[in-house]
């Protein structure tokens, strides 16, 4: 279960990994990419949300349950923000 | 050392449980709080789907390397908390409390850094409100990206606040030995705590800082 001992080097590789990923994200953002540059922003953050929550958080060791209860926080997300820009987002469709 | 001793509550079956269920409610808590910090979320895409060149030129002025470094920072005091709860299951007491030091710390100079940031805004008359003053055409667009860069980060703060004051709590229950390889519950939410509030900086850096492209 959540008992298991991560090795100090498991860590450390994860912190030397969000710190590549960090460079990369500024590193980018030097480099014009038009409508790329915020996919390529968030996809690196999603991808240093997932090596925080993955091994500092311990979900990638804990139990089904937990898992989720992990992935519900990020549907009520999905829904919040999808729901308010699929209103806002349209409403000059309806403007001619 | 102690003798290592479990603390199980009557309504658990054992320690596992006890600490499985635990996990559970903080995690149960930490969706509400992705909730409370989503609407802001939101609101941002939405004005910045609005207002995209005021925020790319309002954005310009916030510092990257101060952002950048925060976010080091920040990204160092979750892997000091995640050894610090390590140190704790293999019952290095004095570690664990260094380690909860050094993470308390780290966020105390985040929050130091932030507090430069939020002083060089006010002098730049970038706080919004009546002294706000912006160059450019879109004077109100740029207020608004600046009402949710203090609202966003503000809010963000007061989480690392409350952070540190459960990272002090958790340093003197260390130290006093209430934590054994089978029972550290409190610092494993403690920590789950600490791991949130840096996911949320983690997208805070981009949104804010990074709009637009540098040159």
């Amino acid at each position: 279960m959540t008992t298991h001992i991560v090795p100090v080097r498991t860590y450390v590789a994860v912190f030397v990994a969000l710190l590549v990923l960090l460079a990369a994200t500024v590193a980018v953002n030097f480099v014009s990419l038009g409508e790329l540059n915020v996919l390529a922003a968030m996809v690196i953050a999603v991808c240093k949300m997932c090596l925080v929550m993955l091994f500092f958080m311990h979900v990638r060791y804990s139990g089904r349950l937990i898992w989720i209860y992990v992935c519900i926080g990020f549907y009520w997300l999905a829904i919040l923000i999808a729901l308010t820009l699929g209103d806002v987002l349209t409403r000059a469709w309806l403007r001619p | 050392m102690p003798e290592p001793r479990t603390i199980v509550a009557p309504q658990f079956d054992d320690a596992a449980q006890q600490q499985e269920t635990s996990m559970l409610g903080m995690w149960v808590f930490l969706a509400t709080e992705v909730m409370f910090f989503g609407g802001l979320f939101a609101s941002y895409t939405m004005y910045r789907a609005l207002y995209a060149q005021a925020f790319a030129a309002a954005s310009h002025h916030l510092d990257i390397v101060l952002g950048t470094l925060n976010t080091a920072v920040l990204l160092t005091s979750s892997l000091t908390m995640a050894l610090a709860v390590r140190s704790a299951q293999v019952g290095a007491r004095r570690t664990t409390a260094t380690l909860l030091v050094v993470t308390m710390l780290l966020g105390l100079a985040f929050l130091g850094i932030k507090g430069v940031e939020y002083y060089q805004k006010y002098v730049d008359h970038l706080v919004p409100g009546p002294s706000f003053s912006f160059s450019g055409a879109n004077r109100h667009d740029a207020e608004m990206f600046f009402y949710l860069y203090f609202v966003m980060t503000g809010l963000h703060a007061l989480h690392m606040i409350a952070g540190v004051g459960v990272m002090s709590v958790l340093t003197i229950l260390t130290v006093r030995g209430r934590f054994t390889p089978a029972y550290y519950n409190p610092l494993e939410i403690g920590g789950l705590y600490w791991h949130f509030v840096d996911i949320v900086w983690i997208f805070l850096f981009p949104l804010l800082y990074l709009i637009g492209h540098h040159t």
